[in-house]
């Protein structure tokens, strides 16, 4: 299964992507054309008895919302396999969030077709989020670059962006790792979404201790 | 008494158009962006709205509105003020962005800066030496001095890129250029696509669950840092490690893979999306229009390779061909600074256009005074100075013609290399 990551371009999706997947902090954050993959290892009921190790995928698809319309026709084959949708945004940067509708109206476009439903393009309709399948997480990037006094402010506007798109809301800096540090509030919310996104349930599954319990899809 | 009216009619026109440049900023370059630094509006606006007085004031001197004096004191005043950000402010502001941007140099910005500013200063001077611009008699810090040399670095830049539109534009508009493009052309580049992804992907899986075998196994996998770190792996490396090494350098050739093809994908569905477009009654329109200015564009090179062998200035004025020419081009040219600009570098390319701006029309100026009727043509050669006006004319016509003929050799070669991409299966 696979979940994507949308976003105005020059906004951090690519040292977030690294960060979730190795742990580390990228050294040299260079331009993504197209799309670049990684793999996350995600424990599936961490804590639990039923706990399973799974593979996560992270599409860092690259763009801009204003580019033109044969790039968005090409991104548009990578939206097809797509399970969750993580919409990544710039703190600093306030039209980098309100960009973030029309960059969910795309990402999901691909998705409601096949039930019927047609969606207008640009208006942004609250009930579509409502009974949206596909789970969605949004991420602001660059929290160290706002200065303390904005925090508040800042944090208040982000927290009604998140509830519009009835989805969590994780704030960080992605050259800090201690933000996802396990047992931290960012860190539970990060897997209470994995463990959200579809078809964890009806995987074949192989006994035995948890590291050999790798799922392949 | 008319002079005063006629500065408040100066005046007024100014602030419509600083006004103008400013919407224009908000609303076109820095759409998506957060304006964080105002200063950088306020001088785009500045050098939009001290450029577009300079062509206002032209049109007042042919169509004889206003006191003649009170034009000339205007033309003086305009000029100082053009040069003076064109050469001092807009410079100094682009070298203490990119300053600001590189992080080891961020406590001592205003040094650098003024360091870069110098070095700027420097070589703008020496700029001038080979060129034979001005008559010896004037002295060191005049507008003539500076004035030359803005004009040179306009000049050319006004001729690559006319040079370069005169050839672009036929190629993008002509539908004879066109590849054709079928829909399963387009479906078996994104199944390729899609197959180079999925190596990536599985590659990765095998990195990360050798990654947490060492890591449960108690080995730390540190990447090696400083000099020493490089050492040391060097004689100790573990055999997880070099596996892992291997791997990456495969995940790091099939990721340079799904660049290109994402790349050559996004090429199809534009070609497509042209031949679609050549289909419709405006395309055929711009067909046809393309078919004329192709033989347009041919001739002015034409005339340059003439003006050069034959040593003569053009009668014809050049603005006109560059201005038509780039018009269309400048579209072109916005997204371009789209495409490159992020969030850092949003000030430094919108400075950048507003020099390359400035530049331009202060040369327009420069150039359209011969193809102004003599009686004109006092006002600008009073303010002005005694330029070598024939120089510009001449330099104009080289670098148009050296950049027609390699624009015209890029686009060939970027042609014929395309189709046997994708004939391959």
């Amino acid at each position: 299964m696979a979940s994507a990551f949308v976003s105005f371009t020059g906004v951090g999706k690519s040292s977030l992507v690294h960060l979730l997947c190795q742990n580390q902090v990228l050294g040299n954050p260079s331009w993504t054309v197209g799309c670049s993959v990684d793999v996350r290892v995600h424990d599936y009921k961490e804590g639990t008895p039923e706990e399973k190790t799974y593979y996560i995928e992270l599409w860092d698809i690259g763009g801009s919302v204003g580019s033109a319309s044969s790039v968005k026709s090409t991104r548009a084959v990578f939206y097809n396999s797509v399970n969750g949708i993580i919409l990544v945004h710039d703190l600093t940067n306030k039209k980098s969030s309100q960009n973030l509708y029309r960059w969910s109206l795309e990402a999901l476009n691909r998705d409601l077709v096949p039930t019927g439903v047609l969606v207008t393009n640009g208006d942004y309709d609250r009930e579509q989020f409502a009974d949206n399948q596909i789970p969605l997480l949004v991420i602001g990037t660059k929290l160290d670059q706002i200065h303390e006094s904005k925090r508040h402010e800042v944090l208040t506007r982000t927290a009604f962006l998140a509830e519009d798109f009835n989805a969590e809301e994780i704030n960080l800096d992605c050259t800090n790792p201690r933000y996802l540090a396990a047992g931290s509030s960012n860190a539970v919310k990060l897997s209470r979404f994995f463990d959200k996104i579809p078809g964890f349930p009806d995987r074949k599954r192989f006994g035995g201790a948890a590291l050999k319990n790798l799922h392949y899809d | 008494m008319s002079f005063l009216i006629d500065s408040s009619i100066m005046i007024t026109s100014q602030i419509l158009f600083f006004g103008f440049g400013w919407l224009f900023f908000m609303r076109q370059l820095f759409k998506d962006y957060e304006v964080r630094q105002y200063v950088v509006q306020v001088i785009f606006s500045v050098t939009f709205a001290f450029s577009c007085t300079m062509f206002e004031l032209i049109i007042f001197e042919i169509l004889g509105v206003l006191n003649s004096s009170s034009r000339y004191f205007h033309w003086k005043m305009n000029l100082c003020v053009i040069l003076l950000i064109l050469v001092f402010m807009v410079p100094f502001y682009i070298g203490y962005f990119i300053v600001s941007n590189i992080r080891l140099l961020h406590k001592q910005r205003l040094l650098f800066s003024c360091l870069l500013w110098l070095t700027f200063m420097y070589f703008f001077w020496k700029l001038g030496d080979p060129f034979p611009i001005l008559s010896p008699k004037h002295g060191i810090l005049s507008i003539e001095q500076l004035i030359s040399r803005v004009g040179v670095i306009g000049v050319t830049l006004m001729a690559l890129l006319s040079g370069f539109g005169a050839v672009n534009c036929p190629y993008t508009y002509m539908s004879y250029f066109l590849r054709n493009v079928t829909d399963t052309d387009i479906l078996a580049l994104e199944r390729r696509l899609l197959q180079t992804i999925d190596m990536i992907i599985s590659k990765k899986k095998r990195m990360a669950m050798a990654r947490r075998t060492m890591f449960q196994k108690g080995e730390v996998h540190n990447k090696p840092s400083g000099f020493w770190g490089m050492i040391k792996s060097v004689t100790t490396s573990a055999p997880g490690s070099e596996n892992l090494t291997l791997i990456q350098q495969e995940v790091d050739a099939l990721e340079e893979l799904s660049r290109q093809l994402f790349l050559e994908t996004a090429d199809l569905y534009a070609t497509k999306e042209r031949i679609e477009y050549s289909k419709t009654f405006k395309g055929k329109y711009f067909n046809f229009l393309g078919y004329f200015f192709s033989i347009y564009c041919v001739w002015k090179i034409f005339m340059a390779t003439i003006n050069i062998v034959f040593d003569r200035v053009g009668k014809t004025d050049p603005v006109t061909r560059g201005i038509e020419i780039t018009v269309n081009y400048l579209g072109i040219q916005f997204d371009f600074f789209y495409a490159i600009s992020s969030s850092k570098s949003s000030n430094v390319i919108v400075l950048l256009l507003a020099q390359i701006m400035g530049m331009y029309f202060v040369s327009s100026v420069l150039l359209i005074r011969m193809s102004m009727p003599l009686e004109y043509r006092t006002i600008i050669t009073e303010v002005l100075g005694e330029l070598q006006f024939n120089f510009y004319h001449h330099w104009f016509d080289v670098i148009f013609l050296v950049s027609a003929l390699s624009s015209i050799l890029f686009l060939y070669l970027a042609h014929k290399q395309a189709p046997e991409k994708h004939m391959a299966p």
